[in-house]
C-alpha cells in the first residue's frame, strides 16, 4: 500500500493546492510535498526487495489487482519497487520538494495552479517508476506530459508557447511509436503471455518465446519483429532521454521552462527515458541490444562529445546546463550498452547522480537569474563577490559535473567507464570508452570558462537591479543537493548496492561478462 | 424460444425512445405554450435515461448475450446492439439536458426534442437491424429528423446552409445505398443478413459484378452516416451550422449508429472470407481509414474555429474507428479480429461521452456569446474554471492523453490493430493521434495560457448546460479506471459477430 499512499498523497496534495488562494499556495505546497518525501524515505529505509523486479526478483511494496481485459490479455494494476526504481522514486520526491522551495522567489503569478501541477507531476513520475504493467506504466508515462506542458506553457520564458507545444508533440509521437513497437512484441509472444505485465513479458522474451506476429504465412518473422520492435522502442525512449539526433526539443524546453520545471525536467523526466531503455530494451531484448551494440554505443559517444561541444558554444548559462545534460545522458547509454554489472549499474547510478547535479546547477542558475535578471554569460562578471554562498554552491556543482572525486558524478562516471571498458558485448569497447572519457575534458572546459566569466574577476553587471544575498529558501535547496551529492560520492553504496543487486540479472544473459 | 413478453422486454430501450417521442407529441398537442421547455427536455432526457438503463440492465443480466432474433430475424438484440443503445441513451440524455439553456429563447421547442428522440429511435433500431430493409428504414428514420435538427436555427444562414448540404449529400447517398441493396437482393435473393451471407458463395460466382457494385454502394451509404471519406463533405458545415447540442448529438450518436450498422452488415452479411474475391472491403476500409483519419486531422489542424476543428476531429475519429473494420484481414486469427472490432466499439463508446462533452462546452461558450474562434476562448480558464477543466479533460481525452477513457480505448484500438496483423495501420493511427495533440492543445492553450483580449463579462452560469458538461466530464474521467465495466462486454459482443 506504500506506493498507493505515495501517489495518492501527491494527487491529493495537488487537488488541495489547486483550490488554495495564491497567497498560501507556496507554503502549503511545500508542506504537502513532505508526506511523499517522508514516505519515499521510509520506503528506502524499509526496503526489503532483492533482484530485478522484471526477472523474478523479490518485489518490494508490491500490489496486484485485476483491472481490464484487452482481448486475450489481462491488463492488471501491478506496482512495486526494486533496486533500480526505488532510487529514482526517492530522487523524484527529493527534487520535487526542493524545486517547490526554489519556486518561491521566481513564481509570482497563479501560484496555486503552479504548485498543484508540480505535485501532479510528482505523482505521475512516481507512477512511471513503480508501475509493473505495461498499460498502467503507459498511463503514467503519458500523464507526465500534461503538467509539464502547462508548466512550460504558462510560466515559461518569451518563447514558451512554441517550446511547450514542441515538447508536447515531439515526445508524444515518440511514445506512440514505442507503444506500437511494444504491442507488436506482446502479440508476437502469442499464448506465451496472458497479460500485459512487464515481468511476464520480460521472462518470455528472454526465454526466446517470440513467435510470428500474425500467422507464419503472412506474418512478421520473430527476428525481424524483435529488431523492429527494439528500434521502435529505442527511438521512442531516445527522444525522451534525449540523445543526438533526437535532442532538438530539449534546449527549447529547458531555456523557456521556469527554473523549478527545468529542475524536474532535467532531474527526473530525462531519467524516464533511460529508465525505460533499461527496463524495456536492455532487459527484455538483450540479444537485439547486443546485435545493435556498435550503433548504440556510437550514438552514446556522439551525444557525449557533440552535447559537450554544443554546451561549449552557448552564451546562455541555462543553455550550457541544458546541453550538458545531453552529454551526461550519453554516459548512461554507454553504460547500458556495455552489458556489465558496472556498466548497467553505473548507468543507473548516473541517472540519480545527474538528477541531483543538474538539478543543482539549474537551481543555482535560477538563483543568479532571480538576482540579476540575465543569464547571458557575457553580461555578468564577478558575481562571487556579491553572492558568495550561491557562487560557492555553483562551483561545487560544476566540479561535481566535471567528476571531482568524492562527489556523485565522479563515482557514476567511474562505474560507467569501468563497466564499458571491460565490456565483452560491445566490440572495440576500450575505443568507445576512451572517446567518451574525452568528453569530460570538454565539460571541464566549458564549465571552468563559464564560471570564470560569470563568477570571478571584477564585479560588472548591466542591470538596474540591486544585488544582494539570496534568501534562505533559495539557498537551502541547493545546499541540500550539495550535501546529497557529496554523500553519494563518499558512500555510493547508499544506493549502488541495491542498484547492483537489481542489475545483476539483467546482464546475466549468456554473454554478460565482467564483475 | 423467446416469449412475447420477453420480446418486448428486449426492445424496451427502443421503446423508451418511442414512448418519449409520443409523450412529447401529446404534451405539444395539449400544452403548446410550455414556456421554458423544461418539461419537454425532462421528458426527452428521461427517455434517454430509461433507454440507457434498460440496455444497461439487459447487458449486465446477459439475457441477450448470444443474440436474440425478433420478428423473423429482421431485428436482433445482442451485446453490440445494447452497448450502442446505451451510447444513444447517454448522448440523448446529455443533449436534452444541455438544450434547455441553449434553446430557451427559441420557438418550436417541442419539435426539437421530438426530433431528437425520433432520431434516437432510428439509431437504436439501426443497432438491431438484421436485414437490409430494416437497415434502410432505420437509417432514414434517424437521418430525416437530423436534417431538420441541423436547420433548427432557421433564421441563421449557417444553420440552413449546413442542413441543406447535409440533406443533399444524405439524399444522394441513401439513394445510392438503396440501389446497392437492390443489387445485392438481385444477386443473393434475400435481404436478411444471414441469408445474404449464406447465398454469397454462389452469388459471387454467378453475379460478381452485380454483387460487388451493390456492396460498394452500400459501403458508400455507410460512409455517409459515419462521416467518412469520401462522403464526409457535409460534416464540417452541418456541425458548424447546427445548434451546438445538435452537433454533439450528430457527431457522437449518429456516427456511432453508422458504425454499428456498418459492423453488422459487413461482418455478418458479407464475411470477408467469402466476398474477398468479389470486393475486398477490408482493403477498401484500410484505404478509407488512412485517408479519413489523415484528412480529418490535417484539416482540423488548420482551423481557426473551435467548432469546425471539433467537426474535423470527429472525422479523424471516424478514421480511427474504421480501423475496427480495416484490420479484419484474418492475419491474426479470429481472436485478434474480435479484439480489434471490440476495441473499435469501446472507442465509439467513450467517444460518445468525450465528444458530446466537447460540443456541449462549445454550446456553453455560444450561450455566453463569446464567439467561436480560438482567440475568443482566450483567458476563459480564469472566468469559468470548472467548465474549462471539463473541456481540458475532453480534448486531452480525445487526443489520447490519460485523463479519460479515450486514452485506453484509443490504445486498445491501436494494440488491436497490431495484434490483427496490420501494425502499419496502427502506426499511421498513432502518428495521427500524436499530431492531433497540436490542435487539441490549442484549445487548452487558449483557455489557460493566453490572456483575454478584453474582459469576457460572463454573468450567467447556466445550470442545465453546466450539469450536462460536468456529467460528461465525470463519466469521461471515470471511464479511465472504469472501462473495466464495459471492456468484457465489447469484446464478447464483437466475438459473437464472427
Amino acid at each position: 500500500m506504500l506506493i498507493e499512499a505515495l501517489v495518492v498523497s501527491c494527487l491529493l496534495g495537488a487537488a488541495i493546492v489547486f483550490f488554495t488562494p495564491d497567497r498560501y499556495a507556496p507554503k502549503l505546497a511545500f508542506g504537502l510535498s513532505v508526506p511523499p518525501l517522508v514516505l519515499s524515505l521510509y520506503a528506502y529505509v524499509a526496503f526489503d526487495g532483492s533482484g530485478n523486479a522484471l526477472l523474478g526478483g523479490e518485489i518490494a511494496y508490491e500490489t496486484f489487482a485485476e483491472w481490464l481485459q484487452l482481448g486475450p490479455y489481462a491488463v492488471n494494476y501491478h506496482v512495486g519497487l526494486d533496486g533500480i526504481s526505488l532510487p529514482l522514486v526517492v530522487l523524484s520526491t527529493v527534487l520535487t520538494t526542493l524545486s517547490i522551495l526554489s519556486a518561491w522567489t521566481p513564481i509570482d503569478d497563479r501560484q496555486s495552479e503552479f504548485y498543484g501541477l508540480v505535485l501532479l507531476l510528482e505523482g505521475s513520475l512516481i507512477g512511471v517508476f513503480a508501475a509493473l504493467d505495461f498499460l498502467l506504466w503507459f498511463v503514467f508515462w503519458e500523464a507526465v506530459l500534461i503538467p509539464m506542458y502547462l508548466l512550460i506553457g504558462v510560466w515559461g520564458g518569451p518563447r514558451r508557447k512554441y517550446a511547450a507545444i514542441k515538447f508536447f508533440v515531439y515526445t508524444n509521437i515518440a511514445s506512440l511509436v514505442m507503444f506500437v513497437g511494444f504491442f507488436a512484441l506482446i502479440f508476437g509472444l502469442g499464448d506465451a503471455v496472458s497479460s500485459t505485465g512487464m515481468p511476464a513479458i520480460a521472462e518470455a522474451l528472454r526465454a526466446g518465446q517470440l513467435g510470428y506476429l500474425g500467422t507464419p504465412t503472412v506474418g512478421v518473422p520473430p527476428d525481424t519483429l524483435a529488431i523492429a520492435a527494439f528500434l521502435a522502442m529505442f527511438v521512442g525512449f531516445a527522444v525522451k532521454v534525449p540523445v543526438v539526433p533526437f535532442h532538438t526539443w530539449l534546449p527549447d524546453a529547458h531555456v523557456e521552462a521556469p527554473t523549478p520545471a527545468s529542475v524536474l525536467l532535467a532531474g527526473v523526466l530525462l531519467k524516464m527515458g533511460t529508465y525505460a531503455l533499461l527496463r524495456f530494451n536492455f532487459t527484455m531484448l538483450p540479444e537485439q541490444a547486443a546485435t545493435l551494440a556498435v550503433p548504440i554505443a556510437a550514438i552514446a559517444v556522439i551525444s557525449i562529445i557533440y552535447g559537450a561541444l554544443l554546451a561549449l558554444a552557448q552564451q546562455d548559462l541555462k543553455r550550457v546546463v541544458a546541453y550538458s545534460s545531453v552529454s551526461s545522458m550519453g554516459y548512461v547509454i554507454l553504460g547500458l550498452v556495455a552489458y556489465t554489472v558496472y556498466g548497467v549499474g553505473g548507468a543507473t547510478f548516473q541517472m540519480v547522480a545527474h538528477g541531483l547535479i543538474s538539478g543543482l546547477l539549474f537551481m543555482t542558475v535560477g538563483v543568479f537569474y532571480n538576482a540579476t535578471h540575465t543569464r547571458m554569460i557575457g553580461d555578468m562578471s564577478g558575481l562571487a563577490s556579491k553572492m558568495p554562498a550561491t557562487a560557492t554552491v555553483f562551483v561545487a556543482g560544476a566540479f561535481g559535473y566535471m567528476g571531482l572525486p568524492l562527489m556523485a558524478g565522479f563515482m557514476a562516471e567511474l562505474f560507467v567507464f569501468i563497466g564499458a571498458f571491460e565490456s565483452t558485448v560491445l566490440p572495440a569497447a576500450p575505443v568507445f570508452t576512451a572517446i567518451a572519457m574525452f568528453g569530460i575534458v570538454i565539460v571541464a572546459g566549458y564549465l571552468l570558462w563559464a564560471m570564470q566569466r560569470s563568477l570571478f574577476g571584477p564585479f560588472e553587471l548591466e542591470t538596474d537591479y540591486e544585488l544582494g544575498r539570496a534568501p534562505v529558501h533559495d539557498i537551502a535547496p541547493i545546499v541540500t543537493l550539495v550535501v546529497l551529492i557529496v554523500a553519494l560520492g563518499v558512500a555510493p553504496d547508499l544506493i549502488f548496492e541495491m542498484i547492483r543487486d537489481a542489475t545483476l540479472d539483467v546482464v546475466e544473459f549468456g554473454f554478460g561478462g565482467g564483475s | 424460444m423467446v416469449t412475447m413478453a420477453n420480446e418486448w422486454l428486449l426492445l424496451s430501450p427502443a421503446a423508451a425512445f418511442v414512448l418519449a417521442a409520443l409523450a412529447l407529441f401529446v404534451i405539444d398537442a395539449f400544452a403548446p405554450e410550455d414556456a421554458d421547455g423544461g418539461l419537454l427536455a425532462a421528458v426527452a432526457a428521461v427517455g434517454g435515461i430509461a433507454a440507457l438503463s434498460a440496455s444497461g440492465v439487459l447487458l449486465l443480466s446477459g439475457v441477450a448475450a448470444d443474440g436474440v432474433e425478433l420478428f423473423g430475424g429482421q431485428l436482433v438484440v445482442d451485446g453490440m446492439s445494447l452497448l450502442f443503445t446505451f451510447i444513444f441513451g447517454s448522448v440523448t440524455a446529455l443533449v436534452s439536458v444541455a438544450s434547455v439553456d441553449y434553446i430557451r429563447e427559441l420557438p418550436h421547442k417541442a419539435e426539437y426534442y421530438l426530433l431528437v428522440t425520433l432520431a434516437a429511435t432510428g439509431m437504436s433500431l439501426l443497432a438491431s437491424a438484421n436485414s437490409l430493409a430494416v437497415v434502410f428504414v432505420a437509417l432514414e428514420l434517424s437521418s430525416l429528423p437530423s436534417y431538420a435538427l441541423v436547420a433548427y436555427l432557421k433564421r441563421n444562414r449557417g444553420s440552413v446552409e449546413g442542413a441543406l448540404k447535409y440533406f443533399l449529400v444524405g439524399a444522394l447517398s441513401s439513394g445510392i445505398m438503396v440501389y446497392g441493396i437492390s443489387l445485392v437482393y438481385a444477386a443473393t435473393g434475400s435481404l436478411l443478413l444471414s441469408d445474404v451471407a449464406s447465398a454469397l458463395g454462389g452469388a459471387s460466382a454467378d453475379y460478381p459484378g452485380v454483387l460487388g457494385v451493390g456492396l460498394l454502394m452500400i459501403v458508400g451509404g455507410l460512409a455517409f452516416k459515419t462521416a467518412s471519406v469520401p462522403f464526409h463533405f457535409w460534416a464540417p458545415d452541418a456541425y458548424e451550422g447546427a445548434p451546438a447540442p445538435v452537433a454533439a448529438f450528430l457527431s457522437s450518436a449518429s456516427k456511432a449508429a453508422g458504425f454499428v450498422v456498418a459492423f453488422r452488415v459487413l461482418v455478418v452479411g458479407f464475411p470477408i472470407g467469402t466476398i474477398a474475391g468479389t470486393l475486398d472491403w477490408v482493403l477498401l476500409f484500410q484505404v478509407l481509414a488512412v485517408v479519413t483519419m489523415t484528412l480529418g486531422n490535417f484539416a482540423a489542424a488548420t482551423q481557426e474555429n473551435v467548432k469546425r476543428m471539433l467537426a474535423y476531429s470527429s472525422i479523424g475519429h471516424a478514421g480511427y474507428a474504421l480501423i475496427g473494420l480495416a484490420a479484419l484481414t484474418n492475419a491474426g486469427g479470429p481472436g485478434a479480429e474480435a479484439t480489434v472490432l471490440g476495441a473499435s466499439m469501446l472507442h465509439l463508446f467513450v467517444y460518445g461521452f468525450m465528444n458530446t462533452g466537447a460540443f456541449l462546452f462549445v454550446a456553453l461558450v455560444e450561450h455566453w456569446e463569446l464567439g467561436r474562434t480560438f482567440e475568443d476562448y482566450n483567458g476563459l480558464g480564469r472566468e469559468a474554471p470548472v467548465a474549462c477543466v471539463a473541456m481540458t479533460v475532453f480534448v486531452f481525452s480525445l487526443a489520447g492523453l490519460p485523463v479519460g477513457g479515450g486514452f485506453l480505448s484509443k490504445y486498445f484500438l491501436f494494440a488491436g490493430a497490431v495484434g490483427a496483423g496490420v501494425p502499419w495501420l496502427a502506426l499511421v493511427g498513432a502518428v495521427n493521434s500524436a499530431l492531433s495533440l497540436y490542435y487539441y492543445s490549442r484549445v487548452v492553450k487558449a483557455m489557460w495560457i493566453e490572456p483575454p483580449a478584453e474582459p469576457l463579462g460572463i454573468e450567467r452560469y447556466p445550470t442545465a448546460l453546466y450539469a450536462a458538461v460536468l456529467t460528461a466530464a465525470v463519466v469521461t474521467v471515470l471511464l479511465l479506471p472504469g472501462l473495466v465495466v464495459f471492456d468484457g462486454i465489447a469484446f464478447e459482443a464483437a466475438a459473437s459477430l464472427f
